[in-house]
């Protein structure tokens, strides 16, 4: 009997689009990990010893603790030990010039913008900066001159702590101590590099800034640590993109996000994730280990998180909100997908601190194939934190009969004047839906990516406009021949 | 050739142990011609037009439809709907997030690619739509809301008609659309379907009540009884059954007449 789910089931299969291996010779340190590999990171990135300190601080207490259980993912043990915790293209470059083609080759099949004069000639769009991440190491920064002129930094994670340590050490470890969990801990131990920015006082950042990723080499985890802060009355806008190539072995990803904002100062990050998400039967694809935090320290601050998910065979991350400035705002819009066999443990955490805070929850998990999807809340009010808000919107989109959606909020509310709201919701896509589109000749494809995009409108309208098209594709084509 | 040609249709529901809908189906249509089905509940009218628009819930055990010329049973409902036929649903179902707007243009779309033309540019479309706004006495911000959410009953049957008025169907299939419609309602309503007729396009018009066929006057009436065609007749024919009820075409039937 032909039914929506079997009809559903019977869509050609489509091969995960960006699945390719480059050529580039990379200068890995051999697997394993230990102090001597925490010491040749640092090493080989040239750092300060009070870097190196940190990390073997870290290192040493990572060693004490355990892989946190709670979350609803199930996955083999992790072998710490077999990661390459180290991979990095021979030559460090230093203008655009000397970039190495193939690499080049590569971002412009990911279709990353680096050619910065035909960025800066006549374009429709605002520019978009672009601070490439190739494996472990920072390649070719681009519009550093525009940005240098109102004062912002946005450079590498790396060169950040070689020429501007006193903001690092400022700054790093205070959003997410190095000692918070498993994986940020590890992750302090061992990064290798990311994103720096520092938006001065008044600055509203001229353009939307913007981050690939790419994991290449096998074996190599990809430890990421990034770091954005807007002083007094200044405003950012960052994006955080990755794609990554099909792998036999999953690949473990754990990296860590601080933001803090000032007094009057805004921060939005966007993070459009595709990470190679495993084939049909749940072999291969990334494990993403997230720990993301953003700190309101300020005053009238806010910070914003947005993100649509639709890769990684294993997704754990809980971008957050610590409101600790009075009238501080947190906002946390989710699209998150599994398909096939992945899974994913998401969710976010508001802490409220400060008085009249408010938060803004709004989560729509799809579900389709085998895939998991669980969202996690936590909406913490403390005591001091009078006259605060959080309104939660949790809904859940069911797409066959095999998928699963589950929904673990906690709440709590330490005064009376406060307020939490929570509403949740869990559909199916009808057939009758289904079929109301088909009779005005819409395909089946077409019909399903609208409906879902419709369910995902109001994530979508938090995403920059540039992007939003990307992120609807995206989730069009992981629905492509796997939704059953 | 007719337009329409049902033949000896059966249709059963598509699950285990579903029940026989449709026993013996025979219709022909011509096209030009406006034709209305009426019956009690649960006599099969509105399974007819939804096994006609193809939908997968019920299954076809027997007979032939022929449509235009074509097998009609062979396509897809997508393919149909492209073909020409449009259904106007009885209840008419939600989208959340889909603006009307962009579920009528990729409805359009669809129909426009399927003939080889290009898709349709924005001025064009925002013409055609306006007009049969203007038609169907609807409002300007009804195109940015959802399709049919928060709409009332009366709004989503006049969403239907509005968007086949813009669809512009060869076989206009209206099931019950005139249920919970007040009169001016209808008389839109009404305005509308007859705005589709034409030499080379077909209207049925599925319908409890004679009241609708005043203003949508039907060249030929059947009356539906227990999944067949059993009486047909012109359109004085509903007037008949709504000073009589059916009570007397089963007993006609019953009786072999």
């Amino acid at each position: 009997m032909p039914t929506a789910e079997t009809e559903i089931e019977t869509l050609a299969n489509r091969e995960y689009r960006w699945g390719f291996i480059s050529d580039i010779e990379a200068d890995s340190a051999p697997p394993g990990l230990n102090e001597e590999i925490v010491r040749f990171i640092s090493h080989k990135k040239n750092e300060p010893q009070w870097m190196l300190d940190w990390r073997l601080r870290a290192y040493r207490h990572w060693l004490t603790m355990t892989e946190p259980k709670w979350a609803m993912v199930h996955h083999p043990p992790i072998d710490y030990q077999k990661t390459i915790y180290y991979s990095a293209p021979k030559a460090k470059l230093k203008s655009m010039d000397e970039v190495d083609p193939e690499l080049l080759k590569v971002y412009e099949k990911l279709g990353v913008p680096m050619n910065e004069r035909e960025a800066l000639l006549g374009l429709e769009r605002p520019a978009v900066a672009v601070d490439a991440v190739f494996d472990s190491v920072s390649v070719a920064t681009t519009f550093k001159k525009t940005l240098a002129e109102k004062g912002v930094i946005f450079c590498s994670f790396g060169e950040a702590v070689q020429e501007h340590p006193a903001l690092v050490r400022k700054y790093m470890g205070s959003v997410v101590p190095y000692s918070d969990n498993f994986f940020a801990t590890l992750n302090s131990a061992v990064f290798t590099d990311g994103s720096f920015c520092y938006v001065p006082r008044g600055v509203k950042c001229p353009m939307e800034l913007s981050t690939y990723f790419r994991i290449n080499a096998r074996s190599t985890g990809q430890f990421e640590r990034t770091l954005i802060v807007a002083d007094e009355g200044a405003s950012v806008s960052y994006l955080e993109g990755c794609t990554a190539p099909m792998r036999d072995e999953n690949q473990l990803h754990a990296a860590v996000v601080e933001l803090v904002a000032l007094d009057n100062a805004s921060i939005k990050y966007s993070t459009v994730q595709n990470w190679y998400p495993g084939d049909k039967e749940g072999k291969g694809g990334i494990y993403n280990f997230v720990t993301k935090r953003g700190a309101c320290r300020g005053r009238a601050s806010k910070i914003s998180w947005t993100q649509v998910e639709t890769g990684s065979a294993i997704t754990w991350k809980y971008p957050s909100c610590i409101l600790q400035g009075d009238d501080s705002i947190g906002e946390f819009h989710s699209v998150a997908l599994t398909n096939h066999r992945q899974q994913a443990d998401t969710g976010t955490k508001m802490i409220h601190i400060g008085r009249n805070t408010r938060s803004t929850i709004v989560s729509k998990g799809i579900s389709a194939g085998h895939g998991q999807n669980c969202y996690r809340g936590l909406v913490k009010i403390l005591k001091g934190a009078s006259h605060s808000r959080n309104y939660t919107q949790c809904d859940s989109l069911l797409l066959g009969d095999r998928c699963g959606a589950h929904t673990v909020p906690y709440i709590e509310v330490r005064n009376t004047t406060s307020r939490a709201e929570h509403e949740a919701s869990t559909s199916k896509i009808g057939e009758d839906q289904l079929f109301y589109c088909k009779s005005r000749g819409i395909s089946l494809e077409d019909s399903i990516s609208m409906i879902v995009s419709g369910f995902c409108k109001e994530v979508f309208r938090e995403l920059p406009m540039e992007f939003a098209v990307e992120a609807q594709k995206l989730l069009g084509v992981s629905l492509e021949g796997s939704v059953g | 050739m007719a337009f329409l040609e049902i033949q000896n249709l059966h249709a059963r529901v598509a699950a285990p142990g579903g029940r026989d809908i449709l026993k013996g189906v025979n219709l022909t249509m011509n096209a030009g011609e406006v034709h209305a089905i009426m019956g009690k509940n649960g006599s099969g009218k509105s399974t007819l037009v939804q096994v006609l628009a193809g939908r997968e819930t019920y299954e076809v055990t027997g007979g032939t439809v022929t449509y235009d010329g074509k097998d009609l049973l062979e396509l897809s409902a997508e393919e149909r709907a492209r073909e020409g036929v449009f259904l106007a649903f009885q209840y008419p179902v939600e989208i959340p997030g889909v603006s009307t707007s962009y579920f009528l243009k990729a409805a359009v779309n669809a129909v426009r690619k399927h003939h080889g033309q290009p898709e349709i540019d924005t001025i064009s479309f925002l013409k055609r739509v306006k007009e049969k706004m203007a038609l169907l006495k609807m409002d300007q911000s009804f195109m940015n809301r959802a399709v049919n959410e928060g709409f009332s009953g009366g709004e989503k049957k006049r969403n239907e008609i509005f968007q086949m008025a813009v669809c512009d169907p060869r076989l206009a299939l209206m099931d019950e659309t005139d249920s919970g419609l007040d009169i001016d309602a209808l008389k839109v309503v009404a305005n509308g379907a007859n705005s589709l007729r034409g030499p080379d396009r077909a209207i049925l018009v599925v319908t409890h009540y004679q009241r609708l066929l005043n203003y949508i006057e039907p060249d030929f009436v059947h009356v539906m009884l227990d999944g067949r065609i059993v009486k047909s007749g012109g359109k004085t024919l509903a007037m008949e059954l709504e000073e009589r009820g059916y009570d007397w075409v089963e007993r006609e039937v019953a009786a072999g007449v």
